[in-house]
C-alpha cells in the first residue's frame, strides 16, 4: 500500500507541520522507500513475544510530594516569545 | 598586571586555535566562562577531578545562561534556565567548558549535514563528514580544540564521530547516566557519553558523569559507586571475546574488517580468548531501531511550537496554522521526515504493524544479547561498516545514510554499553572497534580497550594538527 501526495498532506497536518508541494512529492517517494525496507519486519513471527518499551524495566518512581526549590514565574518565562502577566500567549484556539 | 597562570595559558590557546580553525565543530563558545574557570584554577580555587580541563558539550545537553539550539533553527535564541545534570557534574569537578558542539539537528543523523550551522569538517579529510549526531564533538577532540567531549548516543551518535575521528566514545549502560536536561530525540535509546583521545580521559569523564539522579527517573539507582578509573588496567588474560559474525557481513569495507580482526588478534596474543558468536536478529535491528527511535521523536517534538521557547515566526492566526507554520520554519528537512514517519507508524491502523512490531523485535535483539553474554565476556565488531563518508554523499537518499547506522543501533536497542577505540586506518581515515559488554559492564570494556590501547599505536594526530 503506497503512500501518496494527499497522505503525506494528511499526516503534515496529524504532526502540524506545513509541506509545499515539492516537499510533499520528496516526502511520498522517501517515505515508501523507507516504509518498503520496514517490511522485512515481516518476516519474523513475533507474536508469543512480548514488546520491550524499556531495557531496565523500570516502574514508576514517586517521591515525596514535598514542595522544593523550583523556576521563578520570570526565569521560566524568560524565553517565551510572547507572554502577559505572568502567563505563557498562545494563539486563538480556533 | 600578573602573567596569566598554566591553565589559563592553555585555554588561551586553545580558543586561538578554534578561532583559526575549519572544522565548524562549535555552534557557541564560552569564552569568558571559561577563561574565569582557568584563572580560578590558577589560583587554586577550584577542586575536582577535572581542574582546569577543557571539555565541550553537544548542544544537546542544557547549560545555563548558555544558547543551547540542539542544531535546530527551533530552538534559535533558546538559553536554559537551569543546567543538565551531567554539566551541573562537570562545573563540581572544575571543568573548564569550552563550548557548544555542532550536530545533527536534534540528533537525528551520522554526519553533522542536518545542522541548521551547517555541517562540521572531519580534521582528517575537510571534504568528509565527521561523522554524527555528536561530530562536533567528534571533530573538536580529534582536532585538539578540547581534551575532552560529551556525545549524546541514541542509535550509535557517540560511537560514529568517535569511529570517523580516530577518538574513544563510550555508550554508556542505559540509566547509568543521568539524562536530566537532555534535549530528548528518543528518550528510551538515548545515554550521554564521553569522547576522548585516549581510554584514560574517556574513563575519567564517565567517572564524573556517572551515577544516580532523582530528577531522572530512567537513572539507575545501583548500590555501589563505581570508579571507572580504577579499571585502567592492563590485563585481558582469561578474557572471553565474542566475534558476533553478523557484523562482518555484506556492506562491511574489507579494510574495516581486517583492521577489527587485526584487533581481536591482537587481544588473542596478549592473552584474551576468542570464538565466533552468532546474533541471529541483528539484521532486524535497524528497522526496529528507526520505527521506535521516530515514534518516541513524534511524541518528544511535539513541545516544539514556539509558545515557551524558541521560534515565533509571522502573526498568531488559530493554534493549528500558527504551530504548523512556525515548525515548518523551524525544523529542517531530516526531522520533518522522522517526526512524520513516527506520526504515521503511531496513527491509528498502523501502531501494531510498526511500532508495536519494533519493541517485540527489540525484546529478540535483547535477547540474543543475553544469550551471547552467557558464553562471552565482551563482543568486539566494527563501529561502523566503512570510513568516513564524503560530505553530500548520502544528500538525496535517506535510506542509505541510516544503513550506516547497522552495527551501532542494535547496542541502543538492548541499552548494553559499548566502547568505541580506533584500531587502524583505511588509507588516511581511521577506523573504529567497538567492545560491547552486558549491563554495567563498563569496567571489563574499559580493562579491554585500555590493554588493547597501550599495545597498539593507533592513536594518532591528523596530519597538520
Amino acid at each position: 500500500m503506497a503512500i501518496n501526495v494527499k497522505d503525506v498532506e494528511h499526516i503534515g497536518s496529524l504532526a502540524c507541520i506545513d509541506l509545499d508541494e515539492g516537499q510533499k512529492e520528496r516526502f511520498a517517494k522517501q517515505f515508501n522507500s523507507i516504509l518498503e525496507y520496514f517490511k522485512e519486519l515481516d518476516q519474523l513471527n513475533t507474536e508469543e513475544v512480548e514488546p520491550t518499551y524499556h531495557v531496565i524495566g523500570l516502574n514508576n518512581v514517586f517521591r515525596e510530594d514535598v514542595i522544593e526549590e523550583s523556576l521563578s514565574q520570570e526565569e521560566a518565562l524568560r524565553n517565551a516569545p510572547r507572554s502577559e502577566k505572568g502567563y505563557f500567549k498562545g494563539p486563538r484556539i480556533v | 598586571m600578573s602573567m596569566a597562570g598554566q591553565y589559563e595559558e592553555s585555554i588561551h590557546k586553545t580558543y586561538d586555535r578554534i578561532r583559526h580553525s575549519k572544522l565548524n565543530a562549535f555552534i557557541t563558545l564560552t569564552e569568558q566562562e571559561a577563561l574565569k574557570t582557568a584563572r580560578a584554577a590558577d589560583e587554586g580555587k577550584v577542586t575536582g577531578k577535572l581542574v582546569g580541563i577543557p571539555v565541550a558539550v553537544k548542544d544537546c545537553i542544557t547549560t545555563k545562561g548558555v544558547l543551547t539550539t540542539c542544531g535546530s533553527k527551533i530552538l534559535d535564541g533558546y538559553v536554559p534556565p537551569f543546567d543538565a545534570e551531567v554539566v551541573a557534574r562537570l562545573k563540581k569537578e572544575g571543568a573548564v567548558i569550552i563550548g557548544k558542539t555542532n550536530m545533527d539537528e536534534f540528533a537525528m543523523g551520522s554526519s553533522t549535514e542536518s545542522s541548521h550551522y551547517g555541517p562540521s569538517k572531519n580534521p582528517w579529510d575537510l571534504t568528509r563528514v565527521p561523522g554524527g549526531s555528536s561530530g562536533g564533538s567528534g571533530a573538536a577532540v580529534a582536532g585538539l580544540e578540547s581534551r575532552m567531549a560529551l556525545g549524546t548516543d541514541t542509535g550509535g551518535s557517540v560511537r560514529c564521530p568517535a569511529s570517523f575521528c580516530g577518538i574513544v566514545g563510550i555508550k554508556p549502560t542505559y540509566g547509568l547516566v543521568s539524562r536530566y536536561g537532555v534535549i530528548a530525540y528518543a528518550n528510551s535509546l538515548e545515554q550521554v557519553g564521553p569522547m576522548a583521545r585516549n581510554v584514560s580521559d574517556a574513563a575519567l569523564l564517565l567517572d564524573v558523569i556517572a551515577g544516580h539522579d532523582p530528577k531522572d527517573s530512567t537513572s539507575v539507582n545501583a548500590a555501589d559507586e563505581v570508579h571507572y578509573t580504577d579499571y585502567l588496567v592492563e590485563d585481558v588474560k582469561g578474557l572471553t571475546i565474542g566475534v558476533p559474525k553478523e557484523y562482518f557481513g555484506e556492506g562491511t569495507d574489507k579494510k574495516v574488517e581486517k583492521a577489527v580482526w587485526d584487533a581481536i588478534m591482537k587481544l588473542n596474543k596478549l592473552g584474551a580468548d576468542y570464538k565466533e558468536v552468532s546474533l541471529p536478529h541483528t539484521k532486524y535491528a535497524l528497522s526496529a531501531y528507526y520505527i521506535i527511535a521516530m515514534c518516541e521523536a513524534s511524541s518528544n517534538l511535539a513541545r516544539f511550537d514556539g509558545l515557551r521557547y524558541g521560534l515565533r515566526v509571522g502573526k498568531d492566526e488559530n493554534w493549528h496554522t500558527t504551530f504548523s507554520r512556525i515548525r515548518a520554519d523551524g525544523f529542517g528537512e531530516e526531522v520533518k521526515r522522522r517526526v512524520m514517519l513516527g506520526t504515521y507508524a503511531l496513527s491509528e491502523g498502523y501502531y501494531g504493524r510498526y511500532y508495536l512490531k519494533a519493541l517485540r523485535v527489540r525484546t529478540l535483539i535483547k535477547q540474543d544479547f543475553e544469550r551471547a553474554f552467557k558464553d562471552v565476556d565482551v563482543l568486539a565488531a566494527p563501529t561502523m561498516p566503512f570510513p568516513a563518508f564524503k560530505i553530500g554523499e548520502h544528500a538525496e537518499d535517506p535510506l542509505s545514510m541510516y544503513m550506516a547506522d547497522v552495527d551501532t543501533v542494535p547496542i541502543n536497542l538492548s541499552g548494553v554499553p559499548s566502547i568505541s577505540v580506533p584500531c587502524g586506518f583505511a588509507g588516511k581515515l581511521p577506523i573504529g572497534v567497538q567492545f560491547i559488554g552486558g549491563f554495567f559492564d563498563e569496567p571489563k570494556l574499559i580493562r579491554t580497550a585500555y590493554t588493547f590501547e597501550l599495545n597498539t599505536d593507533h592513536q594518532k594526530l591528523p596530519e597538520g594538527f
